[in-house]
């Protein structure tokens, strides 16, 4: 069986997008840990994620960006999801989560967020 | 209807548990939010199961049923293991804002299931840590 998350990172200038493909879980999420550890993150001063491609999300996967996002945010990196599956962003309202992390609908407002 | 699943704990099954009962589900022609709802909360218990009650061990199992019956989703999820794991069956709200300052990973699976489910039931049978899960579906 291949593996159910890929992670795509697509670098410019001051942002970088990261393309979900998959499934995040308890057995993927280290898949995006491993990207949202880098430290060349912290040079941009936007980090997408584009979630299109995003078909499922756990707590795992939840986590992984909690507990990126006040390191991130500490060293000015905004990040933004967009292109997000309603029953994936979902997810995130169940929790609350969709008012402490910034979600628009396309990577034009992501852009500008 | 109904259908049964039986699981080694290893977290790389996960995916098949969400195929079974995404299946089940989508058989019984509802629709794709509730599905994902229901997939959700059986994966967070049974991510628990496997990890924190089994330690990943693969050579454990856990059993999963699944009964529609009208409207009304049972789900059962035993666990063969030898531990007794007995969390709550609801938990208090998860403090979000304190886990992105302490940078958390976990403690939100929990909330998930019993924010999704009607029911949320630990018990012990035959030894066995047994969670029950019930829905009323729309």
């Amino acid at each position: 069986m291949g593996p159910i998350m890929k992670v795509t990172a697509q670098p410019a200038d001051t942002t970088l997008t990261l393309l979900l493909d998959g499934e995040l879980d308890a057995s993927s999420a280290v898949v995006l840990d491993t990207e949202l550890n880098k430290p060349e993150l912290l040079r941009y001063k936007k980090v997408l994620i584009d979630c299109q491609r995003l078909s499922y999300i756990s707590s795992a996967g939840l986590g992984v960006f909690i507990s990126h996002l006040q390191r991130l945010q500490d060293s000015n990196v905004k990040l933004v999801f967009f292109n997000m599956q309603e029953k994936v962003f979902n997810v995130f309202e169940i929790l609350g989560l969709d008012s402490l992390m910034t979600i628009v609908p396309t990577e034009q407002e992501a852009l500008a967020a | 209807m109904q259908d049964r699943l039986r699981i080694s704990c290893s977290r790389q099954n996960l995916q098949q548990v969400r195929d079974f009962v995404r299946g089940f589900l989508l058989t019984a022609q509802r629709s794709d939010l509730v599905v994902n709802q229901v997939v959700l909360a059986v994966d967070e218990v049974v991510a628990n199961f496997i990890i924190h009650a089994n330690g990943e061990d693969a050579t454990q199992f856990l059993d999963l049923l699944l009964v529609l019956a009208n409207h009304n989703l049972d789900i059962e999820i035993e666990d063969y293991g030898s531990t007794l794991f007995l969390p709550q069956g609801k938990v208090a709200n998860p403090d979000l804002k304190a886990y992105i300052q302490q940078g958390r990973k976990g403690g939100m699976g929990m909330a998930l299931v019993s924010r999704i489910m009607d029911q949320v039931e630990f018990f012990e049978r035959n030894s066995h840590t047994v969670c029950h899960l019930s829905k009323v579906l729309s």
